[in-house]
This record gives C-alpha cells, sequence and structure tokens, in this order.
C-alpha cells in the first residue's frame, strides 16, 4: 500500500469515528448547564484549535531540523503540515463564530484568543505565500524552515501575552497546570475527540506528503 | 569580536552613504508619513472622536507602514547589478552583514519618525513634552522590534516574485505584536497614567526585541547563503 493509501484510509477512519464521537457527544454526554447544546461544538472546536497549533509546532521542528540536516523531506513534511495546519485552522475560526453568537451575542471580539488563532492562519498563509512565490527548490526549502522557526517563536509569545489581556474566551479546562475540571463523561468525549483529530492529521498529512514526493519526483524526471 | 563590529559598521555605513547620496528613499518615505497622518486626519469624525483617543493608534499605524517602505529598500539596493554577489563574495560574517543592515535600517527609521513626530503632534494637536523620554524608549524598543524581524524577512522576499507585495503579507503578523504593546503603552503615556503602568509594556517589547535579534542573526546566514 503507498503513503497515500494508508493516508486515506487513516483519513476514511477518522471521519467515521469523528461521526461516532458526535453520536456520544450528542446522545450520551450530558447537556452544559449554562451554554446548552451550543457547548457540543466544543468537541470540534478544541481538538481543532490543539491539533493546529501541533501542526505549528512540528513546522518550525522541521525546519529547525532542515537546516541542520538538508534533507528536503523535511520540507515536504513541513509543507504538508502547513497546509493541514491552516484547514484545522479555518475549522477553529468557523467553529468558534456559530458557539460565539448564541453564548456572547456576537460572531467575533478581538479578545486574545481569537486573535491569537487569527494570527495562527495569517502565519499559515503567509508561509504558503512564500512558498509559492520561491521558484528553486532548496532555496524555497532553506526559506521556509526560517518562516516556519520565526512562526513559532512568534506563537510562543503570543501565548505569553494571552494572559495579559482581559479575555472574554473561556479559559483552559483541560490543558492546565491544575487538575481537568469537567465532568468525566465531557472528559472522555473530548479526549476521544482529540484521538480522532490527530488521526485525521497524520491521515491527511500522509496524504499531502504523497502529493509532494511525487511534484519533487516529476520535477526531477 | 571587534572584527565584527568592525564590518557591521562598513555595512552601514556604505547604505547610510548610498541613502545620504541619493535621498530617493528617505525623502519618499518622509513624504510618505507626512501623507499617511494627513488621510487620517480626514479619516475620523473630529466631532465624534477626540484626537487623543485615536492618537496612539494614528502614531502606530503610520509608523509601522512607514517602516515596512525603508525595510523593502534594505535589499532592493543590493540587486541592481548584483551587489549582493559582491557582498557574499567579500570575506565578510554573514552575521555583520546582517547587523549591518539592522543598523542602516535603524538609522533610516529613526529620520522618519524623528519627522514624523512632531507632525503627528501638530496634526494632531496631542502634547508630548511631559512624557517625551519614555515615549522615545517606546518608540525606540518598538521600532528595534520591528527592524529586527524585517531586516531578516526583507533579504528573503527580494529573491521571491512580487517582493514589495510579499514583504507586508509575511511581516505584518509579526509586528502585530510590538504594536500591540507599543499602543498600549503610548496610550498610558499620553493618559498621563503612572510610569508603572507602562513598565510592563516596555518590558514586553524589550523581551521581543531580544528574542527576535537572536533568533534573526542566527538564522540570516541562511538566508543569503547559497
Amino acid at each position: 500500500m503507498t503513503m497515500a493509501q494508508k493516508g486515506r484510509w487513516l483519513v476514511v477512519t477518522g471521519l467515521v469515528l469523528l461521526g461516532g464521537v458526535y453520536v456520544r457527544a450528542l446522545a450520551f454526554t450530558p447537556v452544559e448547564r449554562f451554554q446548552g447544546p451550543a457547548q457540543k461544538i466544543f468537541y470540534v472546536h478544541v481538538p481543532a484549535a490543539v491539533t493546529t497549533e501541533l501542526a505549528v509546532i512540528l513546522l518550525g521542528l522541521a525546519g529547525v531540523f532542515y537546516l541542520f540536516l538538508k534533507d528536503p523531506r523535511l520540507d515536504r513534511f513541513a509543507e504538508s503540515s502547513a497546509e493541514v495546519g491552516t484547514v484545522f485552522a479555518s475549522i477553529v475560526l468557523t467553529t468558534g463564530p456559530i458557539w460565539g453568537k448564541p453564548i456572547w451575542g456576537t460572531w467575533w471580539t478581538w479578545d486574545a484568543r481569537l486573535t491569537s488563532t487569527l494570527f495562527l492562519f495569517f502565519l499559515l498563509v503567509g508561509y504558503q505565500v512564500l512558498r509559492g512565490a520561491v521558484t528553486d527548490g532548496a532555496l524555497r526549502a532553506r526559506y521556509s524552515a526560517v518562516l516556519g522557526i520565526c512562526a513559532v517563536v512568534l506563537v510562543g509569545f503570543i501565548h505569553l501575552s494571552v494572559y495579559l489581556f482581559p479575555t472574554l474566551h473561556p479559559q483552559p479546562i483541560v490543558l492546565k497546570p491544575s487538575k481537568p475540571s469537567l465532568p468525566g463523561a465531557m472528559l472522555l468525549t473530548l479526549l476521544l475527540s482529540f484521538g480522532v483529530f490527530l488521526l485525521l492529521y497524520v491521515g491527511f498529512v500522509m496524504q499531502r506528503y504523497a502529493i509532494a514526493t511525487r511534484r519533487a519526483e516529476s520535477f526531477h524526471g | 569580536m571587534g572584527e565584527l563590529l568592525r564590518q557591521t559598521w562598513t555595512i552601514a555605513r556604505k547604505d547610510l552613504l548610498l541613502e545620504f547620496r541619493s535621498r530617493t528613499a528617505i525623502v519618499s518615505a518622509v513624504v510618505f508619513t507626512a501623507l499617511v497622518l494627513t488621510v487620517f486626519n480626514f479619516g475620523r469624525d473630529p466631532t465624534a472622536v477626540s484626537a487623543l483617543d485615536l492618537a496612539p493608534s494614528i502614531l502606530w499605524v503610520t509608523f509601522t507602514f512607514a517602516a515596512m517602505l525603508g525595510l523593502n529598500r534594505a535589499f532592493q539596493l543590493e540587486l541592481e547589478n548584483q551587489a549582493i554577489e559582491g557582498l557574499l563574495i567579500s570575506p565578510l560574517d554573514r552575521r555583520s552583514l546582517y547587523w549591518g543592515k539592522l543598523l542602516a535600517n535603524l538609522a533610516f527609521v529613526a529620520v522618519v519618525e524623528a519627522v514624523g513626530l512632531p507632525l503627528f503632534v501638530l496634526f494632531f494637536n496631542v502634547p508630548v513634552g511631559h512624557v517625551l523620554l519614555p515615549l522615545l524608549a517606546v518608540m525606540a524598543l518598538a521600532t528595534l522590534g520591528f527592524v529586527a524581524v524585517g531586516t531578516l524577512f526583507s533579504a528573503m522576499v527580494v529573491r521571491t516574485r512580487f517582493a514589495e507585495l510579499m514583504l507586508p503579507v509575511l511581516l505584518l503578523p509579526f509586528l502585530l505584536l510590538p504594536l500591540t504593546y507599543a499602543v498600549q503603552a503610548t496610550a498610558r503615556l499620553l493618559a498621563d497614567r503612572p510610569l508603572s503602568e507602562v513598565a510592563g509594556w516596555l518590558r514586553l517589547l524589550a523581551a521581543y526585541d531580544i528574542v527576535f535579534l537572536a533568533v534573526a542573526s542566527w538564522l540570516f546566514p541562511y538566508t543569503v547563503d547559497e
């Protein structure tokens, strides 16, 4: 089985499991007391946000290793991770406002967390715009690595800043220093959804990586 | 270390001398700054929004755009007659090339800001005399942050298609953070808040500068080497 086929299977499995997670979320997970059914979107929103961050961090790491090892496979991985990360960032930026309208009464606020996700999105798009504007393969890989590393440093800075600005956004409830403050049933649903999103990320990246490899091969003849 | 500094100064001096002799870029940047300030004046309703409320945003948006204009110039200059090849062949430490370009860019943006600030005070009737020193500190720190990242990126974008458009697209997400810090600090200064409220923002700006100066001088050689 080629990598593209494996990736496709992973994605199909992931999507089926995502359906399963939502059956569990809608039918077998308690409704949140204050937010009502609107809270259900949380099981897509939060895993998508975490996966986006993961995609950006891996993009930066691939950049660091590329500069030392000069292995084109790392560059292809970074390219794939950026593209898949953009898709996940779009999911976060779409599901967020859908939740925000009934709960906050507004689609968008310039809240620190919303702004930082928008930053991530712009960084990922900028990264791909840069890739499109450089024709030489080795140069493109080096430039992308440099931008990827800068992006990760910036994301770190944004995270520090987020805590300094007043925020409307719910605070982290799972990934925080103290114990998760979430009922067991909700936590389990969330963790399952995390797993599914991770699977989807890996599946998409594998397919995208296969495309990048094909492109490189056809380029070199 | 001494050698590094000497090379840095040589590069910076070369750029500044070129700029001083032609004066095209600096004059355009200064005029551009004055124009943006004028545009802001017509872009608001003076009966509804007082100048003081908008002042920090006006000041920093203007400076951000002006800095970006200057940064585009830094390596564009070296493309003519493949001057960059000459620089890269010469026995020059790549880091000193970055630091030299950085110094020249800083000087360029500082001149633009030195003209922009009095114009801003004049046009919007915002007295800054009593907070001039802390305001200059905010300006210095924010500008250093802008230029630290901008110099790195301008070295990359000159060799891409649509370089003039590419720089803002890549750079603006990086400038938004120091811009936010600077606007917050300036707003507090202009509202006569105690300096202790500004100190935190200054520290953040300084941290941003240190981190990005370090990252950029590490990464810069990778953007110019063949």
